[in-house]
């Protein structure tokens, strides 16, 4: 009797089991797009490293800094100084600029980063791949990996024109998957310049002498009269930039698997039906014998279970061999500018796929197990 | 057995296993009311081997059950071993079923996915028997049956008869106090069907157990101590 039943179980089983893993890896695959805003943020970040923005602005956009802000920040105790006694600061404007995707149709923002010479010693994961850095005061700029990658047109050697400005790409370098990579950069000076930015600058970077360097460093600032700055960590600013896309990425995700999760369900329910009903004889005699309703719903619930396991890490898995280092990018709602990411299917990720498939498949089990525990036992008997 | 203290002077009482009185079973099947038990008397004693005979739908697997405490009478009462079990909660009744009653089925309903000796492993796992114990009882179980060299065979491995005999011993290894049989011997072939009436009878003759059998074969009763025939919800009684 059970022999012609297996074929049977067997397809609505593995439908359940599809369903499940396609639900699972949609949602993998939309947490790994945040994981991987927040890899790329947190690896950016340096302990030792402070960003100072205009007091009150909430990123880089929003904040200005005026031409008399940068020497008191320079002054300021606890930066770095090189060899030559150069202060590590890098006073930095940023715009955006219009550049056409590769193999689109469309254009997408491209951060223009107005920098000092020293700006690649206040990136810890800088390392220049191909030609060379600009001058100080030329059109020459560089190019993060993730941009030369997503846009057409930018290569070292070549000359692309934003704003009002020819500019010559000199060299391509890589902050190791970080948000440098996604930015162009350039000389300050002549951002200001041909973007109408006068002499203001929008965040200053500073790199201390240690990480507890921070708060005297902090503290001077904020106490000083004639500015009006906010100073943070290069980490906590960072944490702070990607949470609103984090949030909406993670709610995009679990809208989607909650909508997706409602049809498994409903496809494992009916498997847990068939199972069920394929089963009436055997549950109602192991009820005959004496075992309770518990362990009746427990077996129609590991059954379940079982089921949603399966398909949870087989979703989380293909979202992995799929995705999972895969780069790509997309607009930072928080800067208003491209960011490019890498795919990042973390182990807990898997674990939130299998977990997830748990929750459903246990809902999924819940009625047929009490259904089965409640039918009378002399009914169950007289099944064939 | 507090009862056999109690009234040392009632022989009867001590012997009798099962009574049923003023039995009476309804169902109610699309608002119509289907009598399939009327005021049912019925005294067994301890160690009889009774064969329950009756046309199809006469009630048979219905007193089996009601007996086995599978079920609830509408009326009347079931005393087994001198405890009411039509008043237990059903919570009660199902902890009274593991330690009293065995079932043996027409159609074995032994689990596919489980070994002949985790079959008549599953009664124990109610019990507080260590696994070592449980382990003991169940090749004791299947020695008894003639089967212990199939232990380890699923149910698919096994002829009926085979698997038939380990839905005794499944039903035998708690030692309870009543074996209740429904057409153990319908799905078989003649041959099988008579090693499991051998079978049933020395477990009768040799261990005294308390055996009622439903069957629609004469020469499956024959083999009982008396048989009892159920016909429009009324018992007659008949010995031979
Ligand atoms: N749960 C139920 N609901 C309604 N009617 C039922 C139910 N169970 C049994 N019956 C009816 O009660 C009557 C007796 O059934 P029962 O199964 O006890 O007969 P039986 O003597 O065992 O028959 P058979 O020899 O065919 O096994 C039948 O008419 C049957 O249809
Ligand atoms: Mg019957």
């Amino acid at each position: 009797m059970n022999l012609r039943n297996i074929p049977a179980r067997w397809t609505s089983a593995l439908v359940a089991v599809i369903g499940i893993a396609g639900v699972s890896l949609v949602l993998v695959a939309v947490l790994s797009i945040a994981e991987g805003f927040r890899a790329a943020l947190e690896f950016s970040g340096s302990e030792d490293v402070a960003i100072v923005l205009r007091r009150g602005s909430t990123d880089e956009l929003t904040s200005g800094l005026g031409q008399t802000s940068i020497p008191v920040i320079t002054d300021a105790p606890g930066i770095r100084r090189t060899a030559a006694g150069a202060a590590l600061v890098s006073p930095e404007l940023f715009v955006i600029v219009d550049t056409k995707l590769r193999n689109k149709d469309t254009t997408a923002n491209t951060p223009l980063r107005g920098v000092s010479p020293m700006a690649p010693r206040l990136r810890k994961n800088f390392e220049l791949l191909q030609g060379r850095l600009a001058h100080e005061g030329t059109n020459e700029v560089i190019i993060g990996n993730g941009v030369a990658q997503q846009y057409e047109g930018l290569a070292v050697g070549r000359i692309v024109r934003w704003g009002s400005n020819d500019w010559h790409i000199v060299g391509r370098f890589s902050d190791r998957g970080g948000i440098a990579e996604s930015e162009v950069w350039a000389d300050a000076a002549l951002v200001q310049q041909v973007f109408n930015r006068g002499a203001s600058y929008q965040s200053a970077r500073v790199r201390l002498t240690s990480v507890a360097a921070f708060q005297a460093f902090k503290d001077a600032l904020d106490r000083d009269p004639r500015v009006n700055l906010r100073v943070e960590r290069e980490t906590v600013f960072y944490a702070e930039q990607q949470q609103l896309m984090q949030k909406l990425v993670s709610g995009l995700g679990w809208t989607l698997a909650t909508m997706m999760g409602l049809g498994a369900i409903l496809a494992a329910l009916n498997t847990m039906y068939n199972a069920v009903a394929s089963r009436v004889r055997e549950i109602a005699t192991l009820r005959a014998m004496g075992f309770g309703a518990a362990p009746v719903i427990a077996s129609v619930l590991i059954e379940s279970l079982v089921l949603g396991a399966v398909g949870g890490l087989l979703g989380g898995v293909l979202a992995y061999l799929l995705l999972n280092g895969m780069r790509s990018s997309t607009l930072n709602f928080q800067t208003f500018s491209q960011m490019t990411y890498a795919f990042t299917v973390t182990p807990r990720l898997l674990l939130t796929g299998i977990v997830y498939g748990l929750v459903l498949t246990f809902l999924a089990g819940l009625l047929p197990g009490i259904r089965a525990a409640r039918t009378p036992i002399t009914t169950g008997l007289r099944e064939l | 057995m507090q009862d056999n203290v109690a009234h040392p002077d009632a022989p009867q009482a001590t012997d009798r296993v099962v009574q049923l009185r003023g039995v009476t079973k309804l169902y109610t099947r699309g608002g119509e009311v289907v009598r399939v038990l009327e005021m049912l008397d019925l005294d067994l004693p301890r160690g009889d081997f009774v064969a329950l005979m009756g046309p199809s739908g006469s009630g048979k697997t219905t007193l089996l059950n009601l007996i086995g405490g599978l079920d609830r009478p509408t009326e009347g009462s079931i005393e087994v071993d001198g405890l009411a079990i039509d008043r237990l909660s059903s919570a009660a009744l199902g902890r009274w079923r593991a330690d009293h009653v065995g079932f043996v089925f027409q159609m074995y309903n032994l689990l596919p996915v489980l070994s002949a000796e985790r079959n008549v492993e599953l009664p124990l796992l109610l019990t507080k028997l260590s696994r070592r114990e449980r382990l003991q009882r169940v090749h004791t179980a299947l020695a008894l049956v003639g089967l212990e060299d199939r232990a380890r065979h699923r149910p698919r491995e096994l002829s009926g008869g085979q698997e038939q005999r380990v839905g005794i011993a499944r039903a035998i290894v708690t030692d309870p106090t009543l074996l209740l049989c429904d057409e153990p011997t319908g799905d078989l072939d003649r041959k099988s069907g008579d090693e499991i009436l051998d079978l049933l009878r020395a477990l009768n003759q040799e261990f005294g157990k308390t055996i009622i059998m439903v069957t629609h074969d004469p020469r499956a009763a024959e083999r009982a101590n008396r048989t009892l025939h159920l016909d429009k919800g009324r018992l007659e009684r008949q010995t031979h």
